[in-house]
Order: C-alpha cells, then sequence, then structure tokens
C-alpha cells in the first residue's frame, strides 16, 4: 500500500495515467504474479496487471502504518 | 418527423463494461460484421428501431480507455471519431461506463464529449451498485455533465428503452458542449493560438490532430499543413498530454463529489477469493493445462459427428448434382469445383465454433485476463506477450481468427511475432491430413494396452507445432529489427457468469468470418485448380487416341479403359506437369509427381491433400470404387522399388512438411492485410516453405 509520488508524473506512460495511475492516487499491490511480474496493482478503483518494467519507473510513498 | 435515412450510433466504452451486450440488445440478429472503408479492419454493426419513424445503424466499436490509442483495434476508434458529422459517421456517440468504476470511465467521456458530437452517457451495471454499496444521483449527475445519463442494467434488460428515448432527444437537440475546456487549463496562449490558427474546428479536435497526427476527411490541405506546422514547432505535446490527463480527472472528481457515494464497507469481494485459486503458483498453470487438455478433447469429440455428416452430405449433394446434370463442363465445375470446395470450407465449421464457444466463455467470465496475467512473463522470454497465448489457442482451430485476435496486442513486435508464428500451430485443417497420414505409417497397436499409439502420434504433432511456434518466436525476436515501444497493461476485470447471448454471438461472428475470409480464398482456389486439372496443351487433348491405340491389342473392358484415360488426362493436365515440373526438386524428400500435385493444390487448403490424392488414385486405380482412399493409398506403389509408396520414411516426410510448410492462402491474405504489406507474408510463405523443405529432406534421408 502506498500512493504515487508527485515527482513520477512525467514517467508515467499516459495510458497508465488515463487508466487511474494518478500522482496522488493509492496503490496497492495485490499480488505478484508466479514468476515475480507482471504485478497485480489496484490503484483508483483500477485492478490491473501491470510488468515490472513499468512499474519501476513510478515513484511510491509508502503509506505510514 | 419522420426521417428516412437511419442515424448513425456508435457505441464507445471500456472493456468489460458490458458495451457489446448492448449492441447485442440493441441490434439483434441484424448484426453483420463489415469493413471500415480505408482501414481494413472488421466492423460491428447492425440496426435499431429507437421510435416509431426513427432507426439507427448502430456500430459497436473495439473497446478502449481512451481515445489516445496504443494498439491496432483502439486506433479504429480514434479514426471513427475523427470522422465525426462527415457523411457516414456518428451522429449520437453513446458511452457505456461501468458504474462500479465510474472515475475511470467518465475519462473516456469527456474527451469524447470534447468532440461536441452529441452523445449519452449509459451507466451500466445498475444491478451491482446495491453489493457494492454505490450510490449515484442521477438528476445532478445529468445537470453536472450537461448531457443524457442512463442508468441501466443491460445483463438484466433494464433501461433498454431509456437508453433509446435518449439517444432520440440527443439527436434531436443536436447541441453538444464541451466537458473540459482543456484550452483554459492547461497553456491558454498555446491553444488560443492553435484555435485562431484554424478556427473551425472544437479545440479538442484540433488538439488530438497534434497529439495522434491524425486527420478528419473533411479537412482542407491548407488547414492541415498550417497543423502540421504548428504540430513541428510544439515542444511540450507529451507534457501537455499528461496535464490534460490530470487535468480531466480533477474535473471528473469534482462532478462525482456530487453526484456519487461509495460506501466501502459495504463492499463483499468473491475476487480475491478466486484470484487466489486462479493466479496460484502452482494450481493457476494446473487448472489452465486441465482447460487446454478439456478443450482440446471436446473439440475431437463434439466436432467429429458433424463433420462426417458434413463430409457425407458434400459428397451425396456432388452426385445428386452429377446425376442431374447433363455431362459436360458446366456440370463437371459443379461436381468437381464448387461443390467440393465449399464443402471443404463448412467442414471446419464444427470445430471452430466449439474453439470459439470455449474462448468466448473464458473471455466473459473474465477467466482470460489471468491466464495473461500468469503467462505474461513466459511468453515475453519468447518475445511475446501475455495476450499472445489468445491467438496461439485460436490457431489449434485456425489461423485466420488467431491472425486477427492479435489486433490487442499493444507492441508491435509482439504482435508481428505472434501473427508470424500463430501459422505453426496445428489447425484443423492438417488435422485430415495427418489422420490419414498416421493411419498408414503407425501400426493400429496399443502400448501399455491402453495408449493408442496412433493417438501418441497425434499428440505429437500438436506438441511439435506448439514447440516449433515458441522456437519461431524466439528466433525472431532475435532477427527482427522493428520499431516498437511494448506497452502492457491489462485490467483484471470482475469474475461473472457469461451471458449465454453474448457468447453465442460471439461464435456466431467468429465463425462467419472465417467462413467469409477463407471461404472465398478457398472456394476460387478449388475453382482454379479444377480447371488445371481438367485442362492442358495438346497432348491433353490427345490423350483420347492415344491411350486407346496403345491398348487397342489388350483386352480391356470399357470401364477400365476410361480409368486408363482419366489417369492419362491428369498426368497430361496442366496440374500433371506442374506436378511433374517440381518432381525433381521434391524426389529427394521421398515425393513422386502425385503427391506434387496434392502439394500444389494444398495451397487452397491443406485438407485438400486427401481429396488431391482420392481424385488421383480412384482415377488411377484399378480396385473397386468402394475402397476408401487410405486404402488406396496403401496400395500405391513406388515403379522403382515395387514397395508401398507410402512407407514410414516417405509418411513421416510427409507429416513433417505438413507440420511446417505455410501452405494456406487465406492465411496469407490475412497476414498482408493485418501487417499492411507483402513483406511479412512473403518472409512467413518462404521462411516457413525453406524450414519445411529442410527438415522434410533430413527426415527421409536419415530414416531410409
Amino acid at each position: 500500500m502506498g500512493y504515487i509520488s508527485e515527482e513520477s508524473l512525467a514517467e508515467i506512460p499516459l495510458k497508465l495515467l488515463e487508466m487511474g495511475c494518478l500522482p496522488g492516487a493509492e496503490v496497492e499491490l495485490i499480488q505478484k504474479a508466479p514468476l515475480k511480474d507482471p504485478l497485480y496493482i489496484c490503484v483508483n478503483g483500477s485492478h490491473l496487471a501491470i510488468r515490472k518494467e513499468t512499474a519501476a519507473k513510478i515513484q511510491i510513498i509508502k503509506a505510514a502504518e | 418527423m419522420s426521417h428516412k435515412t437511419p442515424i448513425n450510433v456508435a457505441l464507445v466504452g471500456n472493456p468489460n463494461t458490458g458495451k457489446t451486450s448492448l449492441f447485442n440488445e440493441l441490434t439483434g440478429l441484424t448484426q453483420k460484421v463489415g469493413n471500415y472503408p480505408g482501414v481494413t479492419v472488421d466492423k460491428k454493426e447492425g440496426t435499431s428501431k429507437l421510435s416509431n419513424d426513427l432507426k439507427a445503424v448502430v456500430t459497436d466499436l473495439p473497446g478502449t480507455y481512451s481515445i489516445n490509442p496504443t494498439s491496432a483495434d483502439e486506433t479504429i476508434v480514434l479514426k471513427t471519431l475523427l470522422n465525426s458529422r462527415y457523411n457516414k459517421t456518428p451522429d449520437v456517440i453513446i458511452v457505456v461506463a461501468d458504474v462500479e468504476n465510474l472515475k475511470r470511465n467518465l475519462l473516456l467521456f469527456s474527451q469524447i464529449k470534447d468532440l461536441e458530437i452529441p452523445t449519452v452517457l449509459v451507466l451500466n451495471m445498475a444491478d451491482q451498485m446495491k453489493r457494492k454499496g454505490i450510490t449515484v444521483d442521477l438528476e445532478v449527475l445529468k445537470k453536472e455533465v450537461a448531457n443524457e445519463v442512463v442508468l441501466v442494467s443491460v445483463r438484466k434488460g433494464e433501461g433498454i428503452a431509456e437508453i433509446k428515448q435518449a439517444i432520440v432527444r440527443s439527436y434531436e437537440n443536436k447541441k453538444a458542449s464541451p466537458l473540459c475546456n482543456i484550452n483554459h487549463k492547461i497553456d491558454p496562449e498555446y491553444f488560443t493560438r492553435l484555435q485562431e490558427l484554424v478556427p473551425n474546428y472544437p479545440i479538442y479536435e484540433l488538439w488530438l490532430m497534434i497529439t495522434q497526427n491524425s486527420f478528419p476527411d473533411r479537412i482542407t490541405e491548407e488547414e492541415k499543413q498550417k497543423i502540421i506546422d504548428y504540430r513541428n514547432d510544439s515542444k511540450n505535446i507529451k507534457k501537455y498530454q499528461h496535464k490534460e490527463t490530470i487535468y480531466r480527472y480533477q474535473r471528473i472528481n469534482e462532478i462525482l463529489k456530487k453526484a456519487y457515494v461509495v460506501d466501502r464497507s459495504k463492499a463483499t469481494d468473491v475476487r480475491a477469493r478466486l484470484d487466489k485459486v486462479f493466479t496460484h503458483k502452482i494450481f493457476g498453470y494446473v487448472l489452465f493445462f486441465g482447460l487446454l487438455l478439456l478443450i482440446f478433447q471436446s473439440i475431437f469429440e463434439w466436432a467429429s459427428v458433424p463433420m462426417d455428416f458434413i463430409d457425407a452430405s458434400f459428397a451425396d449433394l456432388s452426385s445428386w448434382v452429377k446425376s442431374q446434370m447433363a455431362d459436360g463442363v458446366l456440370s463437371d465445375l459443379i461436381t468437381d469445383g464448387i461443390v467440393p470446395g465449399i464443402g471443404g470450407v463448412v467442414i471446419f465449421i464444427p470445430q471452430i465454433a466449439i474453439l470459439f464457444l470455449f474462448i468466448a466463455i473464458l473471455e466473459e467470465t473474465g477467466y482470460m485476463s489471468r491466464v495473461v496475467f500468469l503467462m505474461d512473463k513466459i511468453m515475453r522470454k519468447f518475445g511475446m506477450s501475455g495476450k499472445s497465448i489468445i491467438p496461439l489457442i485460436s490457431g489449434t482451430a485456425c489461423a485466420i481468427p488467431a491472425v486477427m485476435a492479435t489486433r490487442n496486442i499493444s507492441g508491435w513486435k509482439e504482435r508481428l511475432i505472434t501473427i508470424l508464428v500463430t501459422p505453426f500451430t496445428t489447425c484443423s485443417a492438417r488435422l485430415p491430413v495427418y489422420t490419414i497420414l498416421i493411419a498408414l505409417i503407425i501400426p493400429n497397436e496399443k502400448v501399455f494396452g491402453f495408449i493408442s499409439l496412433q493417438g501418441l502420434s497425434l499428440l505429437s504433432m500438436y506438441i511439435l507445432g506448439f514447440f516449433t511456434a515458441i522456437v519461431a518466436a524466439m528466433i525472431l525476436q532475435k532477427v527482427v529489427k522493428v520499431k516498437s515501444n511494448s506497452f502492457f497493461v491489462v485490467e483484471m476485470p470482475d469474475y461473472k457468469l457469461p451471458s449465454a447471448k453474448n457468447v453465442l454471438l460471439e461464435v456466431l461472428e467468429k465463425t462467419k468470418a472465417f467462413i467469409l475470409d477463407a471461404g472465398k480464398i478457398i472456394l476460387a482456389l478449388s475453382i482454379v485448380l479444377w480447371f488445371l486439372a481438367s485442362n492442358g496443351p495438346e497432348s491433353y487433348k490427345n490423350v483420347e487416341k492415344t491411350i486407346t491405340e496403345q491398348v487397342e491389342n489388350k483386352q480391356l473392358s470399357e470401364e477400365d479403359l476410361d480409368k486408363k484415360i482419366a489417369s492419362a488426362k491428369l498426368e497430361n493436365s496442366y496440374i500433371g506437369i506442374m506436378g511433374k515440373t517440381i518432381e525433381p526438386a521434391i524426389k529427394p524428400l521421398g515425393y513422386d509427381w502425385k503427391i506434387g500435385i496434392a502439394l500444389i493444390t494444398s495451397f487452397a487448403a491443406r485438407e485438400v491433400f486427401v481429396g488431391s490424392l482420392a481424385t488421383i488414385y480412384s482415377v488411377e486405380s484399378d480396385d473397386e470404387d468402394t475402397s476408401t482412399i487410405k486404402e488406396r493409398m496403401a496400395a500405391e506403389l513406388n515403379p522403382e522399388t515395387n514397395k508401398p509408396r507410402f512407407n514410414f520414411p516417405v509418411g513421416m516426410s510427409l507429416l513433417i512438411f505438413y507440420a511446417f510448410a505455410m501452405q494456406c492462402m487465406a492465411t496469407l491474405a490475412i497476414v498482408k492485410r493485418e501487417t499492411k504489406g507483402w513483406k511479412w507474408p512473403l518472409i512467413q510463405l518462404f521462411g516457413m516453405g525453406l524450414l519445411a523443405y529442410l527438415s522434410s529432406l533430413l527426415v527421409f534421408q536419415i530414416l531410409s
């Protein structure tokens, strides 16, 4: 669980932005695929699978427990 | 007010919003698949009666999250919408949105609204709201978005009449205002100058022309040049696109704050529990491969009955026509060319329909996205995408719909590799060839008392097909140099029960596409081949005389004489000459000119191999006509060795040849269409051909 940092805006592919991966949005990692890639995430109400290489570009700020 | 011509309505929406269900409800069986003018991509259309005096032609556009496309099928949405207010383009657009994920769905709506085309917003899945703790204030929402909004549940058939009324109102109103004034929010100066440059377009449409480099038909050359020049001077396009999206979401959040409430505590989730099983690191794969086995098993078990029936019916039809018509060219054309040609297409319908039935169910339930998720990493090692799984499975029925199913793969390289290797999977046209060859060369015995050796051989051919596809992909990944930015994102939709109507219409559509695309080519080639087999140069015309003279002193019945003549005719026909011409090239593989004929005719469709040999041997053989093709083939001798022609080495060599060679004109035509040129289909044809030739050569030389 965490939040997308405002700084990573330029790095987020447009398509992901459009699907709700916005800076400031809450992201939850639901599951990793059996081979650790892709990642199954929930962001802004959307359940998405994205590859690690894409996810790596997006900075996440961990939410305080 | 009475309208003679129907209005055009386009359906747009995110994937998994029930857009296709709504399309099916609105149009039912009137729907047909056509082509978009210019872009040769399938277009689903149907008619719907909106009111007593207004009808609509409804078009179902591919599902998309945004107007900015990242894959081939999303591009269609952009192209259709950009041509708006042009004669054949939408008068009204319906945006179908899933009420559970309204925020994201409204992004697409906001883009479409900014194109200033009359729009109806349909909030679907109202029946799920209570379970998910969602409340919508419809009146407030209507006011906030200044648009027609309808809350419906398409699966339950609720709200269809309201949608139709809203379309009529929206059409008659004609007015459409933008939702987000992007020009004020991002860089006012930049957008004002753009608007002044080309004044008579909505600002968002101009912005799309800049970002997508795609222009409406009605634009003048002068305007287009102005926009291109302006685009070349712009530096911040990407940044502005990001800003635009953020701004849209801000606007949507403002609207939803007033009209939409979710009580999370009421949400109950079966998704998580099902995901635990379906995407489990062991059970997930076990389940998937189990399902695959079940599917293939069913195809064999269920399809054989209707296939035998179709086979017999067309044979009967052929002899019936023959008995009804006077002998002559026309009768020959119908009984030997057209009827078997159509039969050759129809015979595959059962297998293809059953396979697509399974695929449609798996997609409808949401399971397919989990398979894509499970397989992506593995497929990527071979230069493909998790999404390539669906084409590869479809390829076991027919490569044609499989190649078309690659359209949602967004990376061009991944898509291209998938298209190139799909024809290696064992399609249904190879089955009759495999079956008869295996029956000829593999003894009908059981190993361990219960596993049929012949069945095992057939299974090995399937595995060989998949294995070759994977290896070919691995090589292509290294060799193919194309520009591609592979980008992968898959929505994991909620699980739901499949709707029978959607599944059946999907199967119908895919099967129709096969019949139309493959059918016309197979039929045309059958006629050409018939012509080549029943005509020839000078020697062909004299065959009758020559043979009669030759056998004058032998004691031959009239029937035997006829057979001798027919056989000599085939040998001297154009196709016989072609077979003989290639004989030197195929001799090292163990084939003679007769098999050569069958190889050539296989270009119509592989299964024609069996039929061609049947023709060749039935006209040659002196046996009773009741003997089956298999017996005739088994009895065929190699004149050089006086041993059976179809011995083990020749049979194996043929099996390998049919596994690897690209012997399908229809697939080549589709690949040409999907890759927009002859380059890739030709590479496919010669690459696969070379592989087939060399492998068969190797197999034959080692075994004999």
